[in-house]
């Protein structure tokens, strides 16, 4: 038996799943990363296990397979302390506004599959008494633009399911953390035109996951920078807000 | 298409940069005119593609380790700096390392880089037995002393001509602790220089610094830092065994005028430098690995500081019959011009490894130029003073170099094109570099 911590990483493939999970076995937590492709992951738990010597376990997670969730948790060898979600798709907005499928997807992926997985944890966390759900949400949540509403309404959901889950669980022993990343230079974010002094790189994101877990932060602005750009972007009235095409 | 440079931002060409996910799309990558790229620490242009440049940073993992014998398996774009912070603290460091920790495993291995231990333990490539290699041909083989020796010994040192490093295996060195010790000597001219350099054999780590703008009775003089790992026992009580390496917090935020940079700010500086190091002179101390290994690593974009047209950095070897004269006839005219900067650094070398590896048994002197004037023509002037005596450029820093003055420095040339042409027959890799020096016109 190891009394070491557990962290378990939904979507453990993408760049910030693969730094998060770094920054968790670097400070000593055994780790799991869930994926749709566990054969994938495979590389990144070698990785984990030779840099840190910690356990490192492979589960198979779809966020859209919302029926299999109850099997996936039950199926884990024990339950976490730390639960991440990464998992999210930024999709395409222009196919999004007449491909309902699209649209469909990138609801589910970023607010439906995320809340569900993170609510069933939380059931048992609860239960438990103790446990950390950490959801990475986004700037785009904070308030609706022309150019990713579709992607922004999900991400907007998911930030209000976190903020009201962390208030129905603050007397427990159970913590929700929430990460607005703001630019991320990722696979996801290729070929996009970044601001630079907004943008950050994947390991930083990580860093702050791990630092909002263990000092009980509730909602972490990765950039400080950003926390300001979005109280800006939130004040501004609609009337004005609808005329700024970005 | 971006415009790219290397570390000294000159020349700054047009290239087609991609980053690729996974080793397949690396595969993909490959047409006429590619070649891979690091971190972009080497200073000209070998690491820009004629058509296309391959960065391979994003490959960082590694693939396994032995706690037992240090010995490691890892993807080619891992920087140093993740293998010194995520191995130093389990007792292993690698055994070669250059000035900056900020470069990759790949780019270590294509330049075969030297330490400050060269000249007792050899080139970043000694430490390597094994590396995954892509070729322009577009086969992936596994390539080490005994299988397929030809391709192992010309991508050491190589400069990436032999295609596309994927993955390295490499041995790394058992440490106590991440703490140096080290002694300073103060050497009044070139001479006492070179003496306490040839002093220093026996010393793991020996480098010296040199005022290269002093005239006079002072020409030559310099600081001689010699290192060795230290023990636990030789740490004070409740000191870490492994001290923690600072990001480079702020950097140089804008690229400063040509004007910072003159013969009086340089001079002023190092007259402090050299007053300063005299006075640790003798004794000996413990420095973090950090400082000791890269000084330079804790101000961000130094590059900056020499302003918009960029620097060039010249670094010979001299082999050591003969290298005192030749040595001081570069010193002087460089003495004279008075715009050569903070680093000047004389060290010794042994025997390279890498067909093409840099390194022979001699000094080596790397001197920093910004690039204005007549810069060019008088590195030419100072090339010749090279090649007469059996010297040669390194590759890693040049970006100006003849062909001659390469040709003649570098004879084991033939037999390095040789293998390349039968790894590569239609010639995909490339790069400026080769397309400067190598490639038939
Ligand atoms: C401040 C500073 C100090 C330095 N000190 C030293 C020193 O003390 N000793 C020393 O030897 N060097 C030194 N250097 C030079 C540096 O070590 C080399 O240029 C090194 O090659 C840079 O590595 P990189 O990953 O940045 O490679 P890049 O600059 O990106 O590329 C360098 C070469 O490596 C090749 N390459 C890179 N990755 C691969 C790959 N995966 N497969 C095949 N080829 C590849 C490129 O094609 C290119 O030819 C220093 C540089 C700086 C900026």
């Amino acid at each position: 038996m190891t009394s070491r911590k557990s962290a378990i990483v939904l979507g453990g493939s993408s760049d910030i799943g693969r730094a998060t999970a770094r920054a968790f076995a670097k400070a000593g937590y055994d780790v799991a990363l869930a994926g749709r492709d566990v054969a994938a992951l495979e590389p990144d738990a070698a990785d984990l296990r030779a840099r840190y010597n910690v356990e490192v376990g492979l589960h198979k997670f779809d966020v859209l397979d919302t029926a299999s969730f109850d099997g996936f948790v039950a199926g884990l060898p024990a339950l976490p302390d730390v639960v991440i979600s990464i998992v999210g798709l930024l999709g395409v907005q222009q196919t999004a506004e007449s491909d309902l499928a699209h649209a469909a997807t990138i609801m589910r992926s970023n607010y439906e599959g995320p809340s569900l997985i993170l609510g069933l944890f939380a059931e048992k966390f609860l239960a438990r008494g103790s446990g950390t759900l950490v959801g990475v949400s986004s700037v785009a949540g904070d308030r609706g633009r022309a150019s990713n509403y579709v992607y922004g309404s999900a991400k907007a959901g998911f930030s209000a399911f976190l903020s009201g889950l962390r208030a129905r669980a603050s007397s427990s022993g159970v913590h929700v953390v929430t990460v607005k990343p703001g630019f991320v230079r990722t696979k996801m974010t290729e070929g996009m035109k970044l601001i630079g002094p907004l943008t950050v790189e994947a390991p930083v994101v990580g860093d702050a996951i791990l630092a909002a877990v263990e000092k009980k932060t509730d909602v972490v602005y990765v950039s400080a920078k950003w926390r300001l750009v979005m109280l800006i972007i939130k004040t501004l009235p609609e009337a004005v807000f609808k005329k700024l095409k970005f | 298409m971006t415009l790219v440079s290397g570390w000294g931002r000159f020349p700054v060409v047009d290239s087609d940069v991609l980053r690729p996910r996974s080793f397949a799309a690396v595969g993909e990558a490959v047409e006429a005119g590619t070649i891979a790229r690091g971190n972009g620490r080497a200073y000209g242009d070998a690491a820009i593609g004629t058509v296309r440049t391959v960065t391979m940073t994003g490959f960082d993992r590694v693939r396994s380790f032995d706690p037992a014998t240090g010995r490691i398996r890892l993807e080619a774009g891992m920087l140093l700096a993740d293998l010194v912070e995520t191995f130093g603290p389990r007792g292993f460091l690698p055994f070669v390392v250059p000035g900056t920790r900020f470069v990759s495993i790949g780019g270590a291995i294509a330049a075969d880089v030297h330490g400050k231990n060269h000249h007792c333990e050899g080139g970043f490539g000694r430490y390597v037995d094994s590396i995954l290699l892509r070729t322009g041909q577009g086969e992936v083989i596994e390539a080490s002393r005994e299988q397929n020796s030809d391709a192992f010994f010309a991508t050491i040192g190589g400069m990436g001509l032999t295609g596309i490093i994927l993955e390295a295996t490499m041995r790394l060195r058992p440490v106590e602790t991440g703490w140096i010790r080290e002694r300073v000597i103060c050497a009044s001219d070139l001479d006492a220089a070179m003496r306490a350099l040839d002093a220093g054999d026996s010393a793991t780590y020996s480098v010296a610094w040199i005022d290269c703008v002093a005239r006079g009775k002072d020409f030559g003089r310099s600081l001689i830092y010699l290192g060795e790992h230290a023990g636990k026992d030789e740490l004070t009580e409740g000191a870490a065994a492994f001290p923690v390496g600072k990001d480079p917090g702020l950097g140089v935020p804008v690229d400063l005028p040509a004007m910072t940079l003159n013969r009086y700010s340089i001079r002023a500086f190092n007259e402090m430098y050299y007053r300063m190091g005299a006075r640790r002179a003798g004794g000996s101390r413990l420095v973090s690995l950090y400082p000791y290994f890269f000084p330079l690593d804790s101000i961000a974009d130094w590059n900056r500081i020499y302003g918009r047209r960029g620097f060039l950095q010249h670094q010979c070897v001299i082999p050591e019959a003969g290298a005192r004269a030749v040595l001081g006839d570069i010193l002087e005219r460089v003495a004279l011009r008075g715009d050569a900067s903070f680093l000047a650094v004389l060290k010794k070398l042994g025997q390279g490894d890498g067909i093409l590896s840099f390194p022979l048994p001699g000094y080596t002197l790397a001197l920093d130029f910004p690039v204005q004037g007549d810069i060019l023509n008088f590195l030419d002037e100072i090339d010749r003073f090279v090649v007469a005596a059996g010297g040669r450029l390194y590759l890693a820093k040049d970006a100006r170099q003849s062909r001659a003055t390469f040709a003649a420095g570098y004879p084991a040339l033939q037999r390095f094109n040789a293998i390349r042409k039968s790894l590569d027959p239609a010639g995909n890799i490339r790069s400026k570099l080769s397309q400067r020096l190598f490639d038939e016109v």
